[in-house]
């Protein structure tokens, strides 16, 4: 067959952009959900800095008092004890929650028969919902019936009433919280180790290197971008943990992260202008933290280019 | 592929199994443990909580949930509220996504950096302008701003990102082919596009469904009457007058809570685990 003229490229006959159709035409698809975000979502954003700058005690009416809330929360014992516990449970919770998640997905990469079996019990938590897998944590951590406690008994030991004991209230909720959650970026990791080439470690023993250089020269700077955003994910959703915390600990101050401190302030004592201080304070928290990991990123998350 | 690390290696494959047995049983044990002890009578859960397996097998706690409490009505209230947001988190997230990834229109750059704003900021911290915003409107104590906060909240974000991302992956060849086989915008994204989408339909639609199950936070602020309670509110209202609590009836609700994720679960386990981590890892 002799070919002909050849056809014309199909960007030739491509219609110019705005020209036979208009370009309101993608509003249309992105309103429905615009409009909602605007209301439920970017209006309330714009509105917790203005009220907080207002004292605001339901059910009376608003009342402006500048910097007040903010003044008020530097004196306030309950709040920086508050900031206090975050901040510890951050940093307990944080750590904990990847390295974890990388030791698992290294066993778990091993290939065995067993490991679908394994992978697929290390990840169960994860579809538990949150307040029964908190309530049964609840029961098993009860002072004097709970089985911790019984089981202590067993030997001997005195266990401690672990929901209302600083610092063991904090200590069960992070182990708690861990336990549900790591089998998700355990499986992330799992995912990009399984992305990392097998010629480059190849390449990395014949030059002599043993099993830890690997992992730390090679394997761990591959994966690095994916660690860097399972990082930030992972503060961001310790930042705002609520539902476990609360039922486990019924909001005590053993634990009474930020977010608790935001609730008790808003719903229980209707205290909105403070709430509203309070939840800003979570997003500057929250903005810091991205910011810095941003900051921080070019020194240790590598990009292939 | 499989890494090599000696040490690893070194492990001979009984040990292996060993430490990943033992690495199971926290995760594994508060489940079946809550299977198990929901099983139990009234003395035996307090007499004997060590037993993984009761003495003798009571259904009783079942039948008193639905008798003595509006479980019933707070399983509705879960099940018809997930699917709701779900069916809705997915036309709507659809729609927006196709539109960031496909179509250009004025304001799309800011518009998708507000979006990608509301999946990471926490609305948990926006309760206080969204309650008296639902105060305003005079729908507290309904279901409603449950919903609502869903579907435009973090998940609905989150709904949008995933769709974005999924559209953007599909050749530009086959809008241009239907527009010139004179199908409009709408009909190249119902009859093309959705159709196509499927896998990420699936992944948004466990998101959707089971952070609305899991939703803790609103149910607490909006609703007052137990009537209205969903299923994570529910669990807790198993408690004498005096505050103590009933728990071989609360872990027989958690049970009833969590039994259809974990068989869902079970049986698709692949589909499953792939959409939540493809979803999460593509960015």
């Amino acid at each position: 067959m002799t070919t002909k003229t050849p056809p014309v490229p199909r960007s030739q006959s491509r219609p110019r952009k705005g020209g036979w159709e208009s370009q309101w035409v993608g509003l249309l698809f992105v309103l429905p959900f615009m409009l909602g975000l605007t209301v439920f979502f970017i209006g309330p954003i714009l509105a917790v800095p203005i009220m907080s700058l207002f004292e605001w005690v339901l059910p009376r009416l608003p009342e402006w008092t500048g910097l007040g809330n903010y003044t008020r929360m530097t004196t306030d014992r309950e709040v920086t004890h508050s900031v206090w516990i975050t901040v510890l449970f951050v940093v307990m919770l944080v750590p904990t929650n990847i390295i974890l998640a990388l030791g698992l997905a290294l066993l778990l990469n091993i290939k065995t028969r067993a490991a679908g079996f394994f992978r697929m019990a290390l990840f169960s938590p994860v579809v538990v919902p949150l307040v029964a897998w908190a309530l049964v944590w609840r029961f098993v951590l009860q002072p004097d019936f709970g089985l911790v406690n019984v089981l202590l008994g067993k030997l001997g030991i005195q266990g401690p009433n672990w929901l209302y004991e600083a610092p063991w209230a904090l200590i069960a909720v992070v182990i708690c919280l861990v336990i549900e959650h790591v089998g998700m970026n355990m499986l992330i990791f799992l995912g990009a180790l399984q992305n990392v080439p097998a010629e480059v470690h190849e390449a990395a023993k014949i030059d002599g290197a043993n099993s830890r250089q690997i992992f730390f020269k090679v394997t761990l700077p591959l994966m690095s971008p994916t660690v860097f955003l399972t990082v930030i994910v992972t503060i961001i959703g310790a930042l705002k943990s609520f539902a476990p915390i609360y039922v486990l600990t019924g909001g005590n101050d053993a634990a009474s992260v930020l977010m608790v401190q935001m609730w008790k302030q808003g719903f229980k004592y209707f205290d909105f202008g403070y709430a509203s201080a309070l939840s800003w304070l979570i997003f500057l928290a929250m903005l810091t933290l991205t910011f810095l990991q941003w900051q921080l990123r070019k020194r240790w998350v590598f990009y292939e280019s | 592929m499989n890494l090599d690390f000696p040490r690893l290696r070194l492990l001979s494959s009984s040990m292996y199994y060993l430490v990943m047995i033992v690495l199971a049983i926290p995760f594994l044990f508060p489940t079946l443990w809550m299977l198990t002890a929901s099983l139990k009578s009234d003395q035996e859960i307090f007499q004997n909580p060590l037993a993984l397996i009761p003495q003798s097998i009571s259904w009783d706690n079942f039948t008193r949930i639905f008798h003595d409490y509006p479980f019933a009505a707070q399983y509705v209230n879960s099940v018809y509220i997930a699917v709701v947001v779900t069916a809705l988190t997915l036309i709507i997230g659809a729609l927006a996504g196709y539109g960031f990834a496909r179509l250009n229109f004025p304001g799309k750059d800011l518009m998708f950096i507000l979006c990608l704003s509301a999946m990471m900021l926490p609305s948990e911290a926006l309760s206080i302008p969204q309650f008296a915003l639902f105060k305003f409107l005079g729908i507290n104590n309904t279901h409603l701003p449950i919903i609502l906060l869903q579907i435009f909240g973090g998940t609905g974000a989150l709904a949008v990102f995933m769709m974005r991302q999924h559209f953007l992956t599909l050749p530009r060849e086959l809008d241009e082919a239907a527009l010139m086989d004179g199908l409009d915008r709408w009909g190249i994204f119902w009859r093309i596009m959705l159709p196509l989408a499927r896998p990420v339909l699936v992944a948004v639609g466990i998101f959707a469904f089971l952070n609305s199950w899991n939703d803790y936070f609103n149910p607490l602020v909006y609703l007052n009457s137990s009537e209205q309670y969903t299923l994570p509110l529910g669990l807790q209202t198993f408690t004498d007058p005096l505050g103590g609590v009933f728990w071989n009836l609360t872990l027989a609700a958690s049970t009833l809570s969590t039994l259809p994720l974990l068989l869902a679960f079970l049986v698709a386990q692949k589909q499953f685990v792939q959409s939540m981590v493809g979803s999460s890892v593509k960015g």
